[in-house]
C-alpha cells in the first residue's frame, strides 16, 4: 500500500509516493529519477549506494526511504558546484587514474566528501578509515587514495 | 506496513503497546530483512530522532548513555574516550563510517547477538539496560538481559531507553580487543574486553573481563577478579587466558572453528587485560585498542 511524504533531495523537494519498506535506494533511483547512486551488494557491504543524510555518509540500499522525510539527502548529482563544472574530487579520480569501470566512484566520492568537510587536512590513516565501507573491485585503492589526498592538500 | 516517526519516548511507547517495533538506524533490522533472515516487522516506530534518546548525562555515580547514541558518538566523546575507553575501542571497530554514523549502542545491545561488539566492554564496565513501558520502568543486567543469539528477556512493548554505567574509580582503565580478518565491515571472530583497577603500588586491586563470540551470549569470566588480585597485570596474563580459553564455549563457523576460537579467546583475553592495566596505570593508548597496539588485520 502506498503513502505520500516529502523527501529533500540535493535541495529541492519530491513528493514521493510508495510503499513504506522501499529503500532510499530505490526511491533515489525509480522515484527521483537520480541514477547516478548505484546498487552493487543491496546487502550493506559495498558502498556503491553511498549518499549524505545531514551530511554523514549512509548506506541508501539498507536505509528505509520514509525514514529520510525531513532530513537533507545529498546524492552524487548534488555535489557538482555548477553546470559543467567537475567536483575537485571527480577531477582528481580522473587525473590519478582512480576510475576504471566507475561503478564505485559515485559512493566513493560521497564517503571522501563527508570526510574533506569535517577534516579538511585527513592523513592517510584517517583517508583510509573514510573509504573502509567502500569496495572497488577494479583499482586496488591506492589511486582512489592519491585522488583524495590530493583535494586534501589542494583545498 | 507501516513506518510512523516518533518525538518523544512516550509517541514510542504508545506505538509498541500497539504492536509496532522500533527501528533506529536499521543495520540490523533493515540488512536482516534485505538479507531474507526475518521479514521487516508489519508496523514499524522510528525513534531515531527521539532527543531524550540521544543524550549522554552524568549523574550521582552514574553516566547515562541514551539508547539512541550513534557509534560514531560513542568512539569520540570526550567523557567516554576518557573514562569509559573499552566502549570507545569497540564502538570504533563496528562496520564502516557509514555503519556507526546511524547504528546505535541500543540497536547493538538489544540485537543480542553474541558477537556484538559493545557488549563485552558494557559488561566489564557494570553496566544495566533501562527497560521502560506504558506502565513501568526496570532495570536489568545485560547478564539476565541476553538469553539466547538474538534473544532477550525484554518483553514487546518494553523500550531499552537508556544504558547505565556506574562511575569509574580512580586508578582504573578499560580496553576491548577482537580477533578480526579484515579492518572494517568485519564481526568479531572472537573479542575481549577487560576493566581493572590498581592498587598504588601498580598491582591488581579488581577486575572484569568478558568474551565475545564464544558462547550463545556475551559471557563475563568466572573467577577473574580472585585469580588476578594482587598480582601485576603482566603475571596475570597467564592465568587470565587459561580461564578465558576453559571457560570459553564457541561454535564452529564460517569465521572460525570451535578449536580456533577457544585458543585465540586467551589470547584476546590476556591482550585486553594487558591494555586495560597500562590505561589504569595512565599510558595514553589511543582508541580502538586495535589499531594503535597492531592487535587484528594487518593494513
Amino acid at each position: 500500500m502506498s503513502e505520500t511524504y516529502e523527501l529533500e533531495v540535493n535541495g529541492v523537494s519530491y513528493p514521493i509516493s510508495a510503499a513504506m519498506d522501499r529503500s532510499l535506494l530505490s526511491i533515489l533511483r525509480t522515484e527521483v529519477g537520480l541514477t547516478g547512486t548505484k546498487e552493487g551488494c543491496d546487502d550493506c557491504e559495498c558502498g556503491a549506494c553511498m549518499v549524505l543524510i545531514d551530511d554523514q555518509p549512509v548506506n541508501s540500499c539498507s536505509y528505509l526511504a520514509a525514514q529520510a522525510q525531513g532530513r537533507r539527502v545529498t546524492t552524487i548529482e548534488g555535489i557538482l558546484d555548477g553546470e559543467n563544472q567537475l567536483h575537485p574530487l571527480q577531477r582528481n579520480l580522473l587525473d590519478e587514474g582512480g576510475v576504471q569501470c566507475g561503478f564505485c566512484t559515485p559512493g566513493m566520492i560521497m564517503s571522501a566528501q563527508a570526510l574533506l568537510a569535517r577534516n579538511t587536512s585527513p592523513t592517510q590513516e584517517e583517508i583510509r578509515i573514510g573509504l573502509s565501507g567502500n569496495l572497488c573491485r577494479c583499482t586496488g585503492y591506492q589511486r582512489i587514495l592519491a585522488a583524495v589526498e590530493k583535494t586534501a592538500t589542494e583545498a | 506496513m507501516s513506518l510512523a516517526i516518533a518525538n518523544s519516548i512516550d509517541d514510542v511507547l504508545t506505538a509498541l503497546a500497539g504492536g509496532a517495533r522500533p527501528i533506529a538506524g536499521g543495520t540490523d533490522l533493515v540488512v536482516g530483512a534485505r538479507q531474507g533472515k526475518s521479514p521487516l516487522p508489519e508496523s514499524l516506530i522510528a525513534i531515531d530522532r527521539v532527543p531524550a534518546l540521544s543524550t549522554i548525562e552524568q549523574t550521582d555515580g552514574h553516566v547515562r548513555i541514551g539508547a539512541g547514541v550513534t557509534h560514531s558518538r560513542l568512539m569520540s566523546d570526550p567523557l567516554l574516550v576518557e573514562r569509559y575507553t573499552g566502549l570507545a575501542d569497540a564502538a570504533a571497530l563496528i562496520g564502516s563510517p557509514s555503519t556507526r554514523n546511524v547504528g546505535t549502542i541500543g540497536g547493538n545491545v538489544m540485537n543480542a547477538s553474541p558477537a556484538m561488539d559493545t557488549g563485552a566492554p558494557l559488561m566489564t564496565l557494570g553496566a544495566i539496560a533501562e527497560l521502560r513501558s506504558v506502565s513501568h520502568t526496570r532495570q536489568l543486567a545485560l547478564s539476565d538481559l541476553w538469553t539466547g543469539p538474538g534473544q532477550t528477556s525484554a518483553n514487546p512493548d518494553e523500550l531499552c531507553v537508556c544504558i547505565v554505567i556506574p562511575q569509574t574509580p580512580a586508578y582504573s582503565g578499560s580496553a576491548y580487543v577482537r580477533l578480526e580478518y579484515r579492518r572494517a565491515m568485519e564481526i568479531a571472530v572472537v573479542g575481549a574486553a577487560a576493566s581493572v583497577v590498581l592498587t598504588e603500588d601498580g598491582t591488581i586491586a579488581s577486575g572484569r573481563l568478558a568474551m565475545t563470540a564464544v558462547a550463545p551470549t556475551i559471557v563475563e569470566l568466572v573467577g577473574a577478579s580472585e585469580a588476578m588480585t594482587g598480582m601485576a597485570a603482566v603475571d596475570a596474563a597467564d592465568v587470565i587466558a587459561s580461564l578465558a580459553s576453559d571457560q570459553a564455549v564457541p561454535i564452529s563457523d564460517l569465521r572460525g572453528s570451535d578449536r580456533y576460537r577457544r585458543h585465540t579467546i586467551g589470547v584476546m583475553a590476556a591482550r585486553a587485560l594487558d591494555a586495560a592495566a597500562r590505561r589504569a596505570g595512565g599510558e595514553r593508548i589511543g582508541v580502538p585498542v586495535n589499531r594503535n597496539l597492531g592487535i587484528g588485520a594487518a593494513r
